[in-house]
């Protein structure tokens, strides 16, 4: 590494000692070992192998979809072939990557460990969470296989309820099991950060990640439930045709828009949310500084969280709403924008007179700054409703919520997974690689998705596969493709070296990046119920200034549980 | 179910054996579980929330056939289910009382009737399902809701696809929490084990109170879902 | 710009200059907040670089900052806000005197009939200058009517009208899209906007036109026997239609709703849910026994007799509407299409 962070009052224990010490990854041998386990650590390794199968899958479908609009005609893949790609990359990349990426994987690992706890609150409903989560992806797997569905991930009425001859309610039941192991997964968080920290954890010591998490998790409690009962209703009307979405019975298409969006709006925070957490974590290790107005970080993921449920409806400016609740509904998407800005500047304001590290996390949290406020800005596009009438369901939206969903969670989840990698493995990875994958997906996320701007303004629509009636929009597509390989390679690239690491990789020191935080101050990787003696908290959030410094690192050295 | 967390096999040791090994102390599992099910009511809240938001919608647009509709339910049996079902939340404070003062005598019969309560709450629904099935009024294909005159205009019909719309939420509202009713007898046959076991001390009481936690919420439910769906225009 | 590369759509309706107008206002604010923060990482990101022996500085937070950095975004958020919605109020409200356009969406084709006689299918001719409202409906799923010339777009439900409006600045051919995914034929669902010169529009209306839509309805009215209740002569045992349209009308219920085109279309597809006060339910639904096209030419037929005869009419259309209000809301449907 170029700019070794100093680790002045730390000294390490010696690598590679000839016995490895028992971890959690040693602790048992065998299939049944993992399948059955309630340790948190190994429950998020199960999600990480089973998020990262679901994301090739969905990445799969993205690059179909790219390769068929490289031109207008609809020439690769048949028209229905095409309406199935989108609608199971979307449901697939929502449903089964996104929705748990950060939370299931780094927050199941991490949320215990940074608040001093041996495990979560109720580790047997976690590992159901994982069972829920597996058995709705192969229902998933096993309605692609079978036929798919091709409604969109939104499912609109009454397409969905009426008119398709897909597989709608084993698409459907897929997602409600899969959203209970998101609700359960929730649940756990917010009863584990409520009753399980360490003495001296007070909430205003909490790391930003906890924060960010905790907000997720009310946001999983309260939206997914209403998602679930909206697919029994789909489920129902199409079983029995009830009429309550379909306008010939007297029903109406716009209740399902309602019910779906208000949890699907906030489904976006659930994504966003946490990848904001790791991203803060990331900047004060690397800035070696304590987060500039740290409340006003947390609080803002608070805020995000409760507006987040305000401003469903502005998915539906041209759906038939009236007039005044479109302009209630733009109001406050630009209220919750604030809460988002305000993170934004905070991050900035952090590498201040910082000591800035550039190793490869930091080059993606910047990645992620660069992208998430791009994203964030074309919101405000958005919400401008004399704008939104021309662009919403144009790739416009397509777009601006791929550089939110893509440009900023999957970063940030990147960010974390090198940032957390050498505490789940026990390795390091190659760092030079590390630093040139960040640089490949920053450079292919915007040859892929800033053209697509370019086309929503000039009103390409979302969701067609021929677009030989206006063949001005190819070049434009032309990149967008060219800039997918690029970014597929960006993604494979990290999955490559990960997994050379967990072989060949150097072992990882309990501290690598000399971080803040109590998982640092357990073992690499850390034992079964993570830390060997109680951590008894005395310092502050954040204390690079302690950590930095070999005087005053010193004192706490006493209380604090070193790895032994 | 999340209760089920709380109690669990454990190799024997210095503390409380029902205490798990992650946790600091006894308050503090007690705390987490009894959190655990107050934050899972808060979802089931939601559940339920989007159902009642869908039926005042459409109760708002057709209030005269939901009235019609309404009145073709035996509100006899729905006041009986509800005064069943507040008896059975007595048993179920009596049982947690028990609990608490190591009655085992008393826990166990008070299970006992609060689940005989729920089972026969199960039954009066069944023979109001019953009457749906055998007038035609359950949405689908045989449905049939023809010349219903609405309550207080003697010349109006109710339209039938309106008054599908209210049994399908009937159905679906008064099904979910049937099916909510089934999984909490499912909980209280496994407290009476317990129960029967002898496994609950004055220390250790925590699956009888957050399962009388969840028995309560689905009784609460129901106290909104009888006016709702049977009392919506009838008179005397 | 290169002619087959274009980076900004054509600009062909009064409406397309606001949204522009607003557009590239957004594009300079949000440029100009882009740069402030790429210039800020920039700058901390070389400036604070980690140089051995030089600590970092910790600073906790400044409230004063951080109520500067809410306030001042939420100020030009709250602009943004109120520039869009009067673009969007433009956009939502049909002038009164537009000339008025049937469109039908069905997968995956759009029907459309004027109401001065002409019917096309996946085209719309349509004369510059001139007002132009389309009042629209779907036969199957949610559709959108969408023309990117124009910056404009309304989704398309069935059962319930919706409808948006337009007045083109610039003859040529456009683009119409559907742009709510509507199934296999979704990106088939597209077709030509074509903005004449008022002359040349003429000849083209006056070439094989089937006469006005409300002379169809009339035809229709008569054939479906409406007109033996609904009297033009007197008041028979239903209202007379009369001047109805575009009034406010009571209920039997008690409530008082406007006659809009989506209230003529329920009381013709479901005559039991509004019913006027003082008739006798008796009016049997059409529901299933007239299409999409004959709804649209009976809802024609009856405004014209509100708009030719409607002085000579409120006399004996003033059981209908009670005399207290007489103001006419011929905006109405543009404050809320939903048919509640």
């Amino acid at each position: 590494m170029p700019n070794p962070i100093p680790q002045p009052a730390m000294p390490q224990p010696a690598i590679a000692p000839p016995v490895e010490r028992e971890n959690y990854l040693n602790a048992k041998y065998g299939v049944w070992s993992w399948l059955l386990t309630t340790d948190h650590k190994r429950i998020a390794l199960l999600y990480l192998l089973s998020i990262t199968f679901f994301f090739f899958i969905g990445g799969f479908f993205a690059l179909l979809i790219r390769l068929e609009l490289l031109t207008p005609a609809g020439d690769l893949v048949q028209a229905d072939t095409y309406n199935k790609l989108f609608t199971m990359h979307g449901m697939v990349m929502v449903f089964f990557f996104l929705i748990p990426s950060i939370p299931a994987v780094l927050g199941n690992f991490l949320v215990p460990m940074m608040i001093g706890a041996k495990d979560l609150a109720f580790p047997r409903i976690n590992l159901l969470s994982w069972y829920l989560y597996i058995i709705g992806g192969v229902m998933m797997l096993h309605c692609m296989l079978t036929g798919g569905v091709d409604t969109g991930w939104t499912f609109y009425a009454p397409f969905s309820t009426n008119f398709t001859n897909t597989k709608i309610v084993e698409a459907g039941l897929a997602i409600f099991v899969a959203g209970f192991s998101s609700i359960l997964t929730g649940l756990n968080f917010v009863v584990t950060i409520h009753r399980m920290r360490a003495p001296g954890m007070t909430w205003s010591r909490l790391p930003l990640f906890i924060w960010a998490h905790y907000a997720t998790s009310i946001i999983q409690l309260l939206g997914t439930p209403v998602v679930a009962v909206t697919i029994v209703l789909v489920a129902a009307e199409r079983a029995l045709h009830l009429g309550i979405f379909d306008p010939k019975l007297g029903g109406d298409p716009l209740l399902f828009q309602h019910l779906f969006w208000f949890y699907s709006h906030p489904a976006v925070y659930i994504m966003i949310l946490p990848s904001m957490g790791v991203v803060t974590e990331i900047i004060a290790c690397f800035s070696r500084k304590r987060i500039f107005g740290y409340s006003f970080v947390a609080f803002s993921s608070i805020a995000i969280a409760v507006f987040g449920f305000l401003v469903w409806a502005h998915h539906m400016f041209v759906a038939g709403m009236s007039v005044y609740a479109a302009l209630v509904f733009s109001l406050l998407s630009y209220a919750v924008a604030v809460p988002s800005a305000i993170k934004v500047f905070n991050w900035t304001a952090t590498l201040y007179k910082g000591s800035i590290h550039y190793d490869a996390p930091m080059l993606y949290a910047f990645g992620f700054l660069g992208l998430f406020t791009i994203g964030g800005l074309t919101g405000l596009f958005l919400s401008a409703l004399g704008i939104n009438v021309h662009v919403t369901d144009t790739y416009f939206v397509v777009a601006h919520f791929h550089y939110i969903m893509v440009g900023g969670a999957v970063m940030g989840y990147l960010g974390g997974m090198h940032f957390w990698w050498p505490k789940i493995s026990g390795k390091l990875y190659p760092e030079g690689w590390a630093r040139l994958a960040a640089l490949i997906v920053f450079i292919g996320f915007n040859l892929t998705f800033f053209p697509q701007f370019l086309l929503g303004y000039m009103g390409m629509p979302r969701r067609y596969y021929d677009y030989s009636h206006m063949p001005e929009f190819q070049i434009l597509n032309v990149l967008s493709t060219a800039g997918a390989t690029v970014l597929g390679v960006g993604y494979l690239l990290p999955m490559v070296y990960f997994l050379w690491s967990m072989r060949y990789g150097k072992p990882a020191p309990d501290n690598p990046w000399n971080a803040a935080g109590l998982e640092w101050k357990t073992p690499s990787p850390p034992p079964t119920f993570n830390f060997d003696e109680e951590p008894v908290v005395t310092w502050e959030a954040y204390n690079y200034d302690e950590l930095d410094s070999p005087d005053k690192g010193a004192p706490h050295k006493e209380e604090v549980p070193v790895a032994r | 179910m999340p209760d089920s967390t709380v109690i669990g096999l454990h190799h024997e040791d210095e503390h409380h054996p029902e205490l798990l090994h992650h946790f600091a102390d006894a308050q503090q599992q007690r705390d987490s579980a009894s959190l655990g099910m107050w934050v899972f009511l808060a979802t089931e809240v939601m559940f339920f929330g989007g159902l009642f938001c869908a039926y005042l919608v459409y109760r708002h647009w057709y209030f005269p056939d939901f009235a019609a509709a309404s009145k073709s339910i035996d509100a006899t049996l729905g006041a009986t289910n509800t005064a069943v079902l507040i008896c059975s939340s007595l048993t179920v404070v009596l049982a947690v009382w028990a609990a608490q003062t190591a009655r085992r005598t008393l826990l166990i019969v008070s299970l006992i009737l609060t689940m005989l309560l729920g089972m026969a709450f199960l039954g009066i629904k069944g023979i109001e399902y019953r009457e749906k099935f055998v007038e035609h009024h359950v949405p689908g294909a045989s449905f049939s809701f023809d010349k219903v005159q609405v309550p207080g205009h003697p010349d109006q019909y109710a339209n039938p696809h309106h008054a599908q719309i209210f049994f399908s939420l009937y159905f679906v509202m008064t099904g979910l929490h049937a099916l909510h009713m089934i999984i909490g007898l499912g909980i209280f046959l496994w407290l009476l084990i317990m129960a029967w076991k002898g496994r609950f001390t004055p220390e250790w009481h925590t699956p009888v109170e957050i399962g009388g936690l969840y028995w309560h919420f689905v009784d609460i439910v129901w106290i909104y879902l009888f006016p709702l769906l049977y009392l919506i225009d009838r008179h005397p | 710009m290169l002619n087959n590369f274009p980076l900004w759509p054509v600009q062909a309706s009064t409406i397309a200059r606001s949204v522009d107008a607003l557009y590239i206002f957004l594009l300079i604010v949000t440029g100009m907040m882009t740069l402030l923060i790429f210039i800020c990482l920039v700058y901390f990101a070389a400036r604070f670089r980690y140089r051995p022996g030089v600590p970092a500085v910790q600073i906790d937070g400044s409230h004063a900052l951080e109520i500067t950095w809410s306030t001042i975004p939420f100020l030009i958020f709250m602009v943004i806000f109120a520039w869009g919605a009067l673009v969007y109020f433009k956009e939502r409200t049909p002038p009164a005197d537009a000339t008025e356009v049937y469109v039908v969406a069905k997968q995956w084709m759009w029907k459309i009939e004027h109401a001065e006689g002409q019917r096309e299918i996946n085209q719309l001719h349509v004369p510059v200058g001139r007002d132009v409202k389309m009042i629209m409906t779907s036969q199957d799923v949610i559709h959108s009517f969408y023309i990117p010339a124009f910056r404009i777009k309304q989704d398309v439900l069935p059962g319930r009208y919706t409808v948006e409006w337009f007045r083109a600045t610039k003859p040529g051919t456009y683009h119409l899209f559907c742009a709510e995914y509507c199934g296999t034929q979704h990106s088939g669902m597209v077709g030509d906007i074509v903005v004449m010169e008022p002359a040349q529009y003429e000849t083209w209306m006056n070439g094989g036109s089937t006469g006005p839509l409300s002379a169809t309805g009339e035809k229709i009215f008569a054939e479906l026997g409406c007109s033996t209740c609904h009297r033009t002569d007197i008041q028979g045992r239903g209202p007379n239609l009369h001047g109805v349209f575009g009034k406010p009308v009571q209920l039997e219920d008690g409530r008082t709703v406007t006659a809009d085109e989506n209230y003529l279309r329920e009381c013709i597809l479901d005559p039991g849910a509004k019913r006027l006060k003082g008739f006798q339910p008796i009016m049997p639904t059409f529901q299933g026994l007239v299409t999409e096209e004959q709804v649209n030419a009976l809802v024609a037929y009856i405004k014209s007799i509100a708009a030719a005869k409607g002085e000579a009419a409120k006399a004996s259309a003033s059981a209908a509407a009670p005399p207290a209000q007489e103001n006419a809301q011929t905006n109405a449907l543009a404050n809320g299409s939903q048919v509640q």
